[in-house]
């Protein structure tokens, strides 16, 4: 176990200088994440043009892990289709639980997310950011009134 | 008293030299592993307590020459595991000076303790309108179960403030007591923060009103001497594995008194006298709070725990620690960009703190790497996480077994973290 596999410069540099950081306002699709292992939360606001996610800022508090994770995330996701994300989704997922797994499509620099896998304990933080994306995607869905911005938790 | 001052020698030695934390190492097996390839420096036992290997043999001797259930049959095994069992019921007794094993419940551990007031207790007395009294320090485990008796009876629950020290604001306690508060529920010493709460204070201003004072002494009983008759409370809750037993035993301490008008909590087996299908009569204290059969080993295993601690000695066990405290503290002070979180100028057996730049969460994992086990969250206080406008802390907490070299390595491992993240 080797934490400079964990805490990558580009890691470390997303924690530092966090992307897309904010709110948007209004928003499309919103939801609050939520990780009560360490008390973290994550809120993302997105906007979707056609089927594409055209814009998407996160805030909240969190680990280095999650915060650049989600800076990583808003980077990849802005100005895709909403069926890549979800492919992309997949392949995260893979990533931070599947040893050895190949990715189905190239991750860029969500490669440097890759380390996580060999921490059990911060897969949680890598991957809140995303399932908060899907809340918000599917509250986006949900949501023709407007309703409570959609909340999930890691547990 | 000048005595102190004149010694030259760095406190590492003191406290080796009076204590022997080494010789009390070596009694802790799990102490010989290595973490990530590093010896184990375990700081974490406000979290949970290592047991020494006196309270594994207890366990394993139980398990291989005494088993059976309590209470029940005439057999041998079930005698000899009977008066197991309520020998240990004994030394806990006498371990907190209670003045009857009537008054000693076990449970499962704290939490489950102040569910049994919260909900027997409470289910009798709180009405609508009543006011629960806690502190905004509690471990949650001092606050949900009121929140739900509350709610279940219309009573309403308050929290006194802490001072931005992390004390309690006495006065603004005591200015919270009222016509309506019906009981108090107070940490013993906070998880989160390790203020001592003034207990002296809060029982006399309890007494003068009548109320009645439940104590969670999870965070107390294993670092200093407790006497709950001379604390004077009503309830004292503690759990075995903060005072180096087993997980899933703990104790109730109940005034007779109030035991006495308590309905049973759990129905079922052991509490009962006997049964018809309408209607049953209740076995007398303590048994008529532990439905069941009961976790038999825990409780020897609990007992073993006890007398393990009182061969240490506990005065010779609080001064080794809060000189580990003392030092921890000193030591951690100095580090650049590092905040305690809780100065309150009595404390016990924690310090919590974060580290400007760095999350909690990576500060553990990377402390972690260094073989260096600390608890990095909301510790279950987030009301005291909040006070502070925090959501986690980084927090170390000592054990009899705990050395200088522990706050060494602790203070390494740090050094370590800001090296990663600058």
């Amino acid at each position: 176990m080797d934490t400079r596999d964990l805490y990558r410069d580009v890691i470390l540099d997303h924690n530092r200088s966090p992307r897309n950081f904010g709110r948007l306002e209004p928003a499309d699709g919103s939801a609050l994440g939520h990780n009560p292992l360490c008390g973290d939360s994550l809120s993302i606001t997105l906007r979707v043009q056609g089927e594409r996610l055209s814009e998407l800022r996160f805030n909240g508090q969190g680990c280095a892990i999650s915060v650049a994770s989600a800076s990583l995330m808003s980077e990849a996701v802005t100005g895709k289709p909403l069926d890549e994300i979800a492919a992309l989704y997949h392949d995260v997922h893979g990533l931070l639980t599947v040893d050895k797994y190949t990715p189905q499509r190239p991750l860029g620099k969500l490669m440097a997310l890759s380390g996580v896998r060999e921490f059990p304990a911060r897969v949680k933080c890598a991957s809140l950011c995303w399932h908060t994306l899907n809340a918000a995607l599917e509250q986006r869905n949900a949501a023709a009134s407007p309703v409570a911005a959609a909340a999930v938790s890691t547990e | 008293m000048n005595a102190p001052r004149a010694q030259a020698s760095p406190p590492v030695r003191a406290v080796a030299n009076e204590f022997s934390a080494e010789r009390v190492r070596a009694d802790f097996p799990i102490l010989a592993r290595e973490v990530n390839g590093r010896p184990l420096v375990y700081l974490d036992s406000a979290a949970s307590a290592q047991q020494p290997r006196a309270v594994l043999d207890a366990i394993e001797h139980y398990a291989t020459t005494t088993h059976a259930n309590v209470h029940r049959g005439v057999h041998t095994l079930s005698q000899e595991a009977t008066a197991a069992f309520e020998g240990a019921r004994e030394h806990v007794r006498r371990f907190i000076n209670a003045r009857s094993t009537r008054e000693i419940i076990f449970t499962r551990g704290t939490t489950e303790a102040i569910n049994l007031v919260a909900q027997s207790w409470g289910g009798a007395q709180l009405k609508p309108g009543d006011e629960v009294l806690i502190t905004h320090l509690e471990h949650h485990a001092n606050i949900v179960p009121w929140q739900m008796a509350c709610a279940a009876h219309g009573a309403r629950l308050v929290a006194a403030p802490l001072a931005p020290d992390g004390a309690l604001d006495l006065p603004a306690f005591i200015a919270l007591l009222g016509e309506r508060t019906r009981m108090i529920a107070v940490a013993h010493v906070s998880n989160a923060l390790g203020t001592v709460l003034p207990l002296r204070e809060i029982v006399a201003e309890a007494q003068r009103r009548g109320i009645p004072v439940l104590v969670d002494g999870a965070q107390a009983i294993a670092h200093q001497r407790v006497d709950v008759q001379a604390l004077d409370c009503d309830f004292y809750a503690f759990s075995g594995h903060k005072v180096y037993g087993p997980t899933g035993i703990g104790v109730l301490y109940a005034r007779e008194a109030l035991l006495a008008k308590m309905p049973p909590w759990q129905g079922g087996g052991d509490m009962i006298l006997t049964v018809a299908i309408e209607s049953s009569t209740y076995n007398d204290l303590p048994w008529r709070f532990e439905a069941g059969t009961p976790n038999i080993s825990g409780a020897i295993g609990l007992g073993a725990a006890l007398g393990y601690l009182e061969g240490l000695g506990l005065d010779a066990v609080h001064r080794h620690e809060q000189r580990l405290l003392a030092e921890a503290t000193g030591a951690l002070q100095a580090l650049p960009g590092l905040r305690l979180i809780g100065t309150a100028p009595e404390k016990m057996g924690v310090v919590s703190f974060t580290l400007d730049g760095v999350h909690p969460h990576d500060i553990g994992t990377l402390l972690d790497a260094e073989g260096v086990a600390v608890r990095t969250g909301h510790h279950c206080a987030m009301p005291a996480m909040t006070f502070f406008g925090l959501a986690a802390t980084a927090r170390a907490s000592f054990g009899c077994y705990n050395t200088s070299a522990d706050i060494e390595r602790l203070v390494a491992a740090l050094i370590k973290v800001r090296e990663v993240f600058g």
